[in-house]
């Protein structure tokens, strides 16, 4: 159940958006990075009463130069496999300080931070503990695709086709074989109150989201696409029109799952082909009319798999109608 | 605030070599990553603010009478300012040196 917070909550308004910066600026992202834009959204909208446990990946790297740090708010650099388990940690150390009276009581968020690498390949299992558990925290995945920090490998994150450093294309193969793995759907099978897939180009819906997630009690999953100019191979100012194309495609469509029910926040009855996401990225250069067939076709199932959940009302029931 | 230039021995390290001055990074300035530098063309500007919420420097700033103006020690110059102003008030231009 939604706490009564949640409920009064409208959500931000564009020419009301809250004005501190706790990633500030200095930090050492590529150019155009959708990564660093996501999280200075998703700072925006917490403000500054917040935890941050991160784990390796692009947003530590660029965040952390030692001796400097581009972080206005605590934080905390931990291994790559384990954000979630520290954020369950200090959500756990906050509550027992708090209840011996040790630090004032107020409401203090906890956020984990990792890439793709970090909550679908190596953090995977951290963040199944954390999420079954029921922690009062927010896990946030910023979904670049690849390990991009390393130089490009892929990673179970990678779309079907794109073609990274370890998985190139050639005569023997078209780049990445295997599917993007939802992980989204699978915080949303833990039954846990909140999940969510954003995007940083729909800023107020990705800040809504977010502000949602740290008022609901309980723990809550975002998954964020956060397009990489270095890895994806597209020009440093079409970060923000990549993420809308991946939208309006059907590529990445936009949902959250409140106590089980799917609603999907972005229209997607009209779908663009995805010929015109994957045209503008040089990672899928390569791929032939055949192979985007194919993707399209795959797209179209899961779009159709989503619009029927919705329709259903509930992600357990549809489940359990396969028994 | 510690010197950058200098390599630390472990004793002037804090204990888990923690970081405890909030916003460091702000001393080191991105702008010089910069090719291209945007103009903004205060007539023709809206004054919506999707500059400065679609930048992922934060290099946007409001000043005080509604504009959001680029703090060039930080812009990194990615374009996506120009890309996404609805009206077109911005233009990238070649940074000379």
């Amino acid at each position: 159940m939604l706490p009564a917070e949640a409920k009064e909550f409208t959500g931000f308004k564009a020419r009301e958006l809250p004005e501190g910066e706790y990633l500030v600026p200095g930090h050492r992202a590529c150019q155009g990075c959708g990564a660093a834009l996501a999280i200075r959204m998703v700072t925006k909208a917490l403000g500054n009463r917040i935890i941050i446990a991160n784990a390796t990946g692009c947003i530590e790297i660029i965040s952390s130069a030692f001796p400097q740090t581009a972080w206005a708010v605590p934080w905390i650099h931990v291994a790559f496999e384990n954000a979630a388990a520290v954020a369950s940690g200090i959500e756990a150390a906050l509550k027992v300080l708090m209840r011996k009276g040790k630090i004032k009581k107020e409401k203090i968020t906890v956020l984990a931070v990792a890439g793709d690498g970090g909550t679908a390949d190596i953090g995977l299992q951290a963040l199944s503990g954390a999420l079954e558990r029921g922690h009062d925290f927010i896990y946030i995945c910023l979904d670049n695709e690849a390990y991009m920090n390393t130089g490009i490998q892929r990673s179970s994150s990678t779309p079907y086709g794109a073609r990274t450093t370890t998985s190139p294309p050639g005569k023997k193969g078209i780049g990445q074989v295997t599917w993007k793995k939802n992980v989204a759907m699978i915080a949303a099978a833990h039954s846990i109150p909140y999940v969510a897939t954003v995007c940083p180009t729909y800023y107020l819906d990705l800040m809504n989201k977010v502000k949602k997630a740290s008022l609901i009690t309980g723990p809550a999953y975002i998954h964020c696409l956060s397009p990489c100019p270095t890895g994806w191979r597209y020009g440093t100012n079409l970060t923000i029109k990549i993420g809308r194309l991946a939208v309006e495609t059907g590529v990445f469509p936009l949902y959250e799952i409140v106590d089980g029910r799917v609603k999907i926040t972005h229209p997607i009855r009209r779908l663009k082909p995805v010929k015109d996401y994957l045209q503008l990225q040089g990672r899928f250069r390569h791929l032939g009319d055949e192979h985007i067939h194919e993707i399209q076709e795959r797209v179209n199932k899961e779009v159709a798999k989503l619009i029927a959940l919705e329709k259903f009302g509930s992600f357990y029931k549809t489940a359990l109608s396969y028994f | 605030m510690v010197k950058i230039d200098a390599i630390m021995g472990w004793k002037k390290l804090n204990l888990g070599a923690a970081i405890t001055e909030p916003g460091s990074a702000s001393l080191f300035k991105t702008g010089s990553w910069r090719t291209q530098r945007p103009i903004l063309d205060k007539e023709a500007c809206i004054r919506c603010g999707r500059c400065w919420i679609y930048c992922p420097e934060a290099a946007y700033s409001p000043n005080g009478d509604g504009y959001f103006i680029c703090n060039l020690d930080y812009c990194k110059g990615c374009g996506i300012c120009a890309e996404e102003c609805p009206v077109g008030a911005i233009t990238m231009v070649l940074e000379e040196i």
